[in-house]
């Protein structure tokens, strides 16, 4: 299985050599990572190519580094059912570039990229109707970021003086508490609480 | 009689509809009584689940899956924890195994109770709901025997099961294969060459080959077109690769031809059900390496290494290898799968979830596009569709 994920992969990497930055197996999956602008390019060769046939999407979705240059991974999740393989297709990409739609190619690519611009903010050009796809009317923000609050910003509730339902910035109760359960044996990056003075002595 | 201009109308279908099936609000653009346009507004039911698993440890995200499609709640848990099991490299105990393809296809049975007797009360026949739902109850006492819970197991753990079955549920799983025939036949008997039933679902809501690879569409979606495609069969996992069993086909992909294929899935998890019975043998049923999974109750009355050992695994966690994998599994609706993430920590870094369903509603302009108003809810009834996992 790995050796012919591996073959693929080498195939496809000659096919496209202007598109596809590196090919790799992992867990007897196939991953392609491909410059960001010529995703639906590379999408239409695997989908149309007699040794891929990938004619299903099963997936598109964004993960979000936020320490990196171009901060987000857009992933694609294909199927081909004539040679039972899958593979992984990863772009990256910034809040700022687009990526290009493939919409046109797959139309099931309509809501999940709907669903990556409203969790994370990347855009993808030439989509029919880019709309938030998950969150509630009006919202604000990209709650998938890693840099957004898991409590969020707003709260909602119905107000009887109004006699409607309005936001309100969040109001904690209690403080959010994160819980850190990584073995302090092994070394942690932050100063234990109690600590704070012990720094320098020993 | 003058010509008289009819103009389109818009109608609001839902948030909260009967036949909607959970909250989904659908504009409708109606031309008289025949559909021409739909978008469906989802995400009434988001919960941000994908979020919270980035902040819990895996087996604090487990449970996070019951609640996607709350129909059939383990074959969720199934996906992740088998995502788990692959970044980690772990073996799962035989035993472990069958259990979980035991109660995959018990989760199955459930799911197409439901959607079949909805799908009938939804063109109009109420009697197949409440039969149904005494099978259901039985199947979701077997799901509280085994992990304590009807709905809600949380019972499927990376590295296998969190307790053994005892022989007394075996042997009355055993019962329920025997005796739920009978029931599948009366059912049949009500709606199969019932000529309202037909009405309303034969020609409806057709999908053609082409149309369901397109859009995405698996499971009982992309079968009814002709296409044999079973991800239990064509990748198989835990010990599906052992069990015989058929994949029901359809011929028109339309409504009548998706109700007909989830009445023969359902015999075909029976006889799924019976192997697992007759093959499953004593023994672990979940991994025994200290570094996957917490160690036995009675071992840590005894020993003060289980009893620290069970301490890192309820507040540390496990810490996954980093890694990414898709790893999908048939679930009841389709293709259900998980692209997880890990960057070695204790906590996943992404842990995308593919509803099978997401992919489904999104076809729902299309499907119905040309049809009335009231094929509208015979179509989204034969989608199956479960708001838990399409909003997620």
């Amino acid at each position: 299985m790995s050796e012919a994920l591996k073959e693929l992969g080498e195939l496809i990497a000659a096919e496209l050599s202007d598109e596809v930055v590196s090919t790799k197996v992992a867990f007897s999956e196939l991953t392609v990572n491909v410059r960001a602008e010529s995703v639906d390019k590379v999408l239409e060769f695997l989908r149309n190519d007699a040794n891929c046939k990938f004619e299903i999407l099963c997936d598109v979705c964004g993960v979000d580094y936020p320490t990196r240059a171009k901060r987000f991974d857009v992933v694609y999740n294909l199927l081909s059912l004539r040679h039972n393989q899958r593979i992984i297709v990863k772009a990256e990409t910034d809040a700022r570039t687009p990526v290009p739609s493939v919409v046109g190619l797959f139309p099931a690519a309509n809501w999940f990229e709907r669903e990556a611009w409203d969790m994370y903010g990347i855009m993808f050009s030439g989509h029919p109707d880019l709309r938030r796809m998950l969150t509630d009317y009006g919202f604000e923000g990209h709650p998938l970021r890693k840099d957004f609050p898991l409590t969020g910003y707003v709260e909602l509730r119905y107000s009887e003086d109004e006699k409607r339902v309005v936001y309100e910035p969040v109001n904690l109760t209690q403080e959010f508490r994160k819980f850190d359960f990584e073995s302090p044996w092994e070394g942690t990056e932050y100063v234990l609480p109690g600590d704070e003075k012990a720094e320098g002595q020993g | 009689m003058a010509e008289v201009q009819i103009k389109n109308y818009t109608l609001n279908f839902g948030p909260q509809h009967p036949a909607a099936h959970g909250v989904l609000r659908m504009v409708m653009e109606l031309d008289g009584e025949v559909v021409e346009r739909i978008d469906p507004h989802i995400g009434l039911l988001h919960r941000g689940t994908e979020k919270l698993i980035e902040h819990k440890t895996y087996m604090q995200a487990m449970p996070y899956f019951d609640r996607l499609d709350y129909v059939a709640a383990m074959s969720q848990e199934h996906a992740f924890v088998l995502a788990a099991e692959k970044l980690l490299g772990c073996e799962v105990p035989e035993r472990g195994q069958y259990i979980r393809v035991l109660f995959s296809e018990i989760s199955r049975v459930l799911n197409h109770i439901m959607n079949v007797c909805a799908q009938a009360m939804d063109v109009g026949a109420t009697t197949p709901m409440l039969w149904g739902f005494v099978e259901r109850e039985t199947l979701m006492e077997f799901y509280e025997r085994a992990s304590g819970a009807r709905m809600h197991a949380a019972y499927f753990r990376v590295g296998g099961v969190h307790q053994d079955i005892t022989e007394k549920l075996m042997d009355d799983i055993r019962v329920f294969i025997e005796q739920f025939p009978a029931i599948l036949d009366d059912i049949e008997a009500l709606l199969t060459e019932n000529r309202i039933f037909k009405q309303r679902n034969v020609d409806i809501g057709v999908v053609t080959e082409e149309e369901a690879m397109a859009w995405g569409f698996s499971g009982v979606m992309l079968r009814s077109t002709g296409l044999a495609w079973d991800l239990r069969k064509a990748q198989p996992y835990d010990v599906y690769s052992r069990m015989d069993f058929d994949i029901p086909v359809g011929l028109n992909g339309d409504c009548f031809d998706r109700y007909l294929m989830r009445m023969e899935e359902m015999r075909q998890s029976l006889k799924i059900m019976t192997q697992c019975l007759d093959q499953m043998k004593p023994g672990p049923v979940l991994s025994t390496d200290p570094k996957i999974a917490p160690p036995r109750r009675s071992e840590m009355k005894t020993s003060m290494e289980a009893l620290i050992n069970h301490f890192k695994h309820y507040t540390e966690g496990v810490k996954v290898p980093a890694g990414e994998t898709y790893t999908a599994v048939e679930a009841p609706k389709g293709e259900f799968g998980v692209y997880l993430v890990s960057d070695g920590s204790n906590k996943p870094y992404r842990c995308k979830i593919r509803a099978p369903g997401f992919a489904h509603l999104q076809g729902m302009d299309f499907l119905t596009k040309g049809h009335m108003l009231a094929d509208a809810s015979a179509i989204l009834g034969s989608l199956d569709i479960v708001f838990g996992e399409v909003d997620r």
